[in-house]
């Protein structure tokens, strides 16, 4: 009954959003919609173009599963494999309450402590930007990357372990020959997860990316995601009109993202499913 | 007991009419700049009487505006004056839209507070957001490439900024664009290169306020029409307002009204 009652909910949300979505296309073709390169929503004539956007978001997300991708099964591969019991013990919660932090906090740290530290740092114009943002989302993704992979590698049966020591395999030969393999459906889904979780952030992006609808041409260049620029624009934009139809086409933009990363997941974690010991 | 309860029903009859005679409705809707100050005024206007209901939205000055002309509210706000476009319109529909000035706005272009430029001029400031000015040392100040900040394309502080300053063409993409003026305050004091543009209400310490055409921002250089990048902020009503309309009017335009109006960080009229 409760799943079918948010299974109901959730798909009305989707039918609402593809209608209030849909209706920008009256307006501009979908390739100007998803090519144009200029974002002029209240201008007389208004452009409607999310290259800019769309790239923003794809920057983003890209250079912080960069940095939150090796980090987040590294730490995950010591934590179940390499450190003490009595370090995991600690590590382990310390890292779990990472990924229950408020967005806004770390936006606001990006924002105020890192922005004047980077560009002090890098001399470059200005601290909000590409690598700002990245950098805030990599701390959100690390956490949800390196519990989920942590889980997978524990889950790995101590009979393979033992039976790779017992063919004399060293301690890091078992783990990248055997271990890593054996989990890799469970860590791929963990790097999904962590992006997915990336490029839907809107407040991380909204505080710390800079906000510049153009297509970033440094990772120091300010960019405008996509979750950005719906949730700095709603409220303002008149109800039911152009540029309210144009959020909610982001919107859907959005959405068909991360079904797409959802996809990649489930393909990935059947594909590299490990069944029984014996398909090593 | 039958008289007593016909005196009964004859009390709740001259109630029920009494309260519709002498209460009023006023619906007002328009620009999200005006929207604080009547927010405010409102909720003051209702505490002192109680019997008088005020409905309020937003929805942009051009909003404001039709809504006094298709007679869907008893008060339009706009930040700017009326178009002649819009004139026209009403003309043809017998409606003569009358305008209150209510408040003003001064819209103050910020440098960091390390920034050695005093002073820059319209034509200045509109090459800097349309790109064509990139370094600091083209306009006499020490080198350093200019961050662009400015606010969101909904926002009124932006409409003001694009009309008096751009002259209606575009920012250049690359422009940082923060959500608040708060939001402008915090990017310019920790980014050395950075412009940008706040309400005057939100001058402080770690930004410095540049002259424009040599006349700096204050409440009183607005007043006296100095300054350049300011504006009325006005309140249409269709034809000579009567009644409640008139007296919330005359509510804003007394001294209290007008104390909301510095409350809420705009510049009153005296």
């Amino acid at each position: 009954m409760i799943a079918l009652f948010s299974i109901t909910a959730l798909s009305l949300i989707m039918i609402f959003l593809f209608i209030e979505g849909i209706s920008i296309f009256d307006h501009v073709s979908i390739k100007e919609f998803i090519f144009g390169k200029y974002w002029y929503p209240t201008d007389d004539p208004a452009d409607f173009g999310i290259l800019a956007l769309i790239l923003g978001s794809f920057c983003v997300t890209f250079l912080s599963g960069i940095m939150a991708i090796p980090l987040g099964i590294m730490t995950a591969i010591y934590l179940a494999e390499i450190a003490p019991p009595k370090v995991a013990e600690i590590v382990k919660p310390i890292v779990e309450l990472m990924a229950s932090m408020p967005s806004v906090v770390i936006g606001f740290f990006g924002m105020v402590v890192v922005a004047p530290f980077i560009q002090k740092l890098f001399n470059i114009p200005v601290g909000l930007n590409i690598f700002n943002a990245s950098l805030m989302l990599a701390f959100m993704s690390v956490p949800t990357i390196c519990s989920i992979s942590e889980d997978a590698i524990f889950s790995v049966p101590t009979a393979l372990k033992e039976a790779s020591f017992a063919l004399g395999a060293t301690h890091f030969e078992t783990i990248v020959k055997i271990i890593i393999p054996a989990s890799l459906s469970g860590i791929c889904t963990a790097v999904i997860l962590g992006l997915s979780r990336a490029v839907g952030e809107t407040m991380v992006v909204l505080m710390a990316a800079g906000g510049a609808a153009m297509i970033p041409g440094s990772i120091f260049d300010p960019v405008r995601p996509l979750p950005a620029s719906i949730a700095a624009e709603m409220a303002e934009a008149p109800f039911r009109s152009e540029h309210y139809h144009a959020l909610f086409a982001i919107g859907i933009v959005l959405f068909l993202f991360t079904l797409i990363f959802n996809l990649i997941a489930d393909f990935l974690s059947h594909k590299f499913r490990q069944v029984g010991e014996a398909s090593l | 007991m039958n008289k007593r309860k016909n005196i009964f029903i004859a009390i709740i009859f001259l109630l029920t009419i009494s309260s519709t005679v002498f209460s009023g409705e006023l619906v007002i809707k328009g620009s999200t700049t005006v929207l604080p100050i009547v927010q405010k005024a409102a909720e003051a206007y209702m505490a002192e009487n109680p019997d008088v209901k005020i409905s309020l939205s937003g929805g942009g000055s051009g909003n404001g505006i039709k809504a006094i002309i298709d007679g869907t509210a008893d008060i339009g706000n706009a930040s700017r004056f009326i178009k002649q476009k819009e004139v026209n319109l009403a003309g043809t529909k017998n409606v003569y839209p009358v305008p209150f000035r209510i408040a003003l706005d001064a819209i103050v272009p910020v440098v960091n507070g390390k920034n050695s430029v005093n002073n820059l001029t319209i034509a200045q400031l509109k090459d800097i957001y349309l790109g064509k000015i990139k370094d600091w040392k083209q306009i006499g100040g020490t080198p350093g490439k200019i961050v662009v900040i400015s606010r969101d394309s909904s926002s009124g502080t932006f409409g003001v900024w694009k009309e008096l300053v751009m002259k209606d063409e575009r920012v250049i993409p690359s422009a940082l664009t923060v959500p608040s003026n708060g939001g402008i305050v915090q990017a310019v004091t920790t980014t050395p290169g950075a412009i940008g543009y706040v309400g005057l209400g939100y001058l402080t310490g770690g930004i410095k306020a540049v002259k424009v055409d040599g006349v700096e921002g204050s409440e009183q250089n607005t007043l006296n029409g100095s300054f350049p990048i300011s504006r009325g902020l006005f309140m249409f009503t269709k034809g000579w307002p009567q009644g409640e309309t008139m007296a919330f009017i005359s509510f804003i335009l007394s001294r209290k009204g007008q104390d909301l109006v510095k409350e809420v960080g705009s510049i009153p009229l005296f």
